[in-house]
């Protein structure tokens, strides 16, 4: 060998380069004690993210955590494609606003209490989800980035004219609809820690996938899809799968999202700039990661709720995102999360 | 000898390249099987054929008496045929552990990750890399790369092995070092495949050889009688006629 460098040469023996490395030796094997600790983390935060508006009795903060909660649940469920599959999924949004109307409807037409139709639109959305994956997860790159964006609009397009749904007006609820949860102001509440329940099980799902077998095989999707397959990994059935699971919480997010608007209609609900939001969520938190998304998407929220409310730069708003997202793709492509890693590799432990 | 894969009347045509053409043979259980030739001979084809990159035009692949002709490359991974790659195709952002893993969980045995971890462990002492499993598989050097993408293929317990010039690129020592290897992995009862320009290796390592040439079998015997075949050496260095001409010349 002509080139040496101290992280690969190239002896035989591999014992020097074992020795070196144990300093900054990343615990892999060790990984028992953080898969026990880190999702109870994630509980400890979701149960103190509810009760901290609660014990206040600050509406206003729940309101701004409340829209945090749907981000992260978003950003989160995203993720998993973009971070873990490596598939950039622009129409993501689509989950988000059919499991708003598949809850809306079986609240309003069938009179289903809202526990059982969150869920259920869940499901719906993730059925049609594994349907849709398996067609367009044939396309890879830019080219299923573009199908993604035309499933939206066309799911739009037939909502809009979908006349059982309002067509473009859209379904209002009535205030009877929240009399089961005891009128509109408790129903505020519950649905505030429904959504924060859900934005929970979103993070516990996505460590969840990540330490997996079926995460890895993603892992190595994302990598390189080609030598994936080769290993063995059945790349359609893989990928159809994580679409198909990162479909399932944002659709209930969505149903409780709307049932707490008390409206439902097409260009709210398949809103493609909340889309593109999202994924700027991902790469300013760090995507790949479980608690990147979680930090983008909250921060995001954060600074969306003050230019918007700041007189000066109320309509820079996506201005301003888009900045954010150019100046992290050029000086910290791992996201914040990312560059935290690099500068303090043991935080992988807690930060996963 | 019982054939472990046998591969029949092989044709692959692109476009106007015909890259195989009517190709013929079998490789026995617990055998090293050298595929040589020229460059362009057709042989990474027959690779990508068997391990079902490509569909073939025609002809057909028989692996444990099953037929596996034009199957995805994953259905071929878990009937027990992995590879090691030319171009080396390391899961760059992943640890050589988790390069490894998957190998190991979605290979022939389907293991879980616990499991897949102690095949793993084993298999990364065997091949050498067992100090740098923390490393990104990126960061490794050309040979520890080589060595990845052996290992990899191994941790999928193949029962046939596909190593397309795992010694190109490699040093002398290096080379000598991965001819252990492989001599150890055939030891353990994996049939292997092996296509490699390093005469050496080829030489001291195989059982059989069988010679292509523009997709088409030229010769086939010991590695003694094929290199010494008129039409092998023709291949490689043109008409020995004229070559025997123009030794005779005064330069």
């Amino acid at each position: 060998m002509t080139v040496s460098t101290d992280i690969g040469r190239n002896d035989l023996d591999g014992k020097s380069l074992g020795e070196k490395n144990l300093g900054e030796k990343i615990p892999a094997f060790d990984i028992a004690a953080p898969r026990r600790v880190f999702p109870a983390l994630i509980v400890l935060f979701g149960v103190l993210f509810a009760l901290v508006p609660y014990w206040g009795d600050d509406v206003g903060l729940r309101e701004s955590f409340l829209l945090a909660a749907v981000y992260i649940t978003l950003a989160t469920n995203l993720n998993v494609m973009i971070g873990y599959a490596g598939y950039i999924n622009f129409g993501n949004i689509v989950f988000f606003g059919l499991g708003g109307y598949v809850c809306v409807d079986l609240v309003t037409r069938w009179h289903w209490p809202l526990v059982a139709a969150g869920p259920m639109a869940g499901v719906a959305v993730s059925l049609l989800a594994l349907v849709f994956g398996s067609g367009i997860l044939r396309l890879r790159g830019a080219f299923f980035a573009l199908a993604t964006i035309g499933v939206n609009e066309a799911v739009r397009q037939f909502v809009a004219n979908f006349e059982p749904w309002g067509g473009a007006t859209g379904i209002y609820l009535s205030f009877d609809a929240y009399e089961p949860l005891g009128g509109p102001m408790a129903a505020l509440w519950t649905v505030y820690f429904l959504l924060v329940g859900v934005m929970v099980l979103s993070l516990l799902l996505s460590y969840a996938i990540k330490t997996s077998k079926f995460g890895l095989g993603l892992l190595a999707i994302g990598q390189n899809e080609d030598a994936a397959g080769v290993l063995g990994v059945r790349t359609p059935r893989h990928k159809a799968l994580a679409y198909s699971a990162s479909a399932f919480f944002p659709a209930v997010a969505g149903g409780l999202f709307f049932f707490k608007s008390g409206i439902i209609e097409p260009n709210g609900a398949f809103d493609l700039t909340l889309s593109i939001e999202a994924i700027v969520m991902i790469m300013l938190g760090g995507y790949g990661t479980v608690t990147g998304p979680l930090l983008g998407a909250f921060l995001y929220e954060e600074l969306r709720g003050y230019l918007l409310t700041s007189p000066t730069v109320s309509q820079l708003q996506l201005v301003i995102a888009g900045a954010l997202l150019l100046a992290m793709v050029l000086f910290a492509p791992g996201g914040l999360v990312g560059f935290i890693h690099q500068r303090w590799p043991r935080s992988r432990i807690i930060l996963q | 000898m019982s054939a472990l894969l046998e591969v029949n009347a092989l044709s692959k045509r692109f476009g106007g390249v015909q890259a195989v053409a009517d190709l013929n043979f079998t490789v026995g259980q617990g055998e090293i099987l050298a595929l040589i030739g020229p460059n362009g001979a057709g042989k990474s084809t027959v690779f990508n054929l068997i391990n079902g990159v490509f569909a073939p035009d025609s002809g057909r692949i028989v692996f444990e008496g099953r037929e596996i002709t034009g199957k995805p490359t994953y259905e071929i991974a878990h009937r027990g045929i992995a590879r090691a790659h030319q171009i080396v195709q390391p899961l760059a952002g992943l640890s050589v552990l988790d390069n490894c893993l998957v190998g190991a969980c979605y290979g022939r045995d389907n293991l879980s990750m616990a499991a897949g971890r102690k095949v793993v462990r084993e298999v990364a002492e065997l091949v050498g890399l067992e100090d740098r499993l923390e490393m990104p598989a990126g960061q490794l050097t050309t040979a520890g790369k080589k060595r990845l993408e052996l290992a990899r293929a191994l941790c999928g317990r193949p029962h046939l092995l596909l190593l397309d010039e795992v010694l190109a690129g490699l040093n002398p020592t290096e080379i000598e070092r991965m001819i252990e290897v492989i001599r150890a992995i055939r030891a353990r009862g994996v049939s292997i495949l092996i296509i490699e320009h390093v005469m050496r290796a080829i030489m001291s390592l195989s059982d059989r050889v069988v010679a292509l040439n523009l997709g088409r079998n030229l010769a086939e015997g010991s590695p003694q009688q094929v290199v010494n075949h008129p039409a092998v050496i023709e291949a490689y260095l043109g008409d020995p006629k004229l070559m025997a001409m123009s030794e005779a010349a005064p330069s």
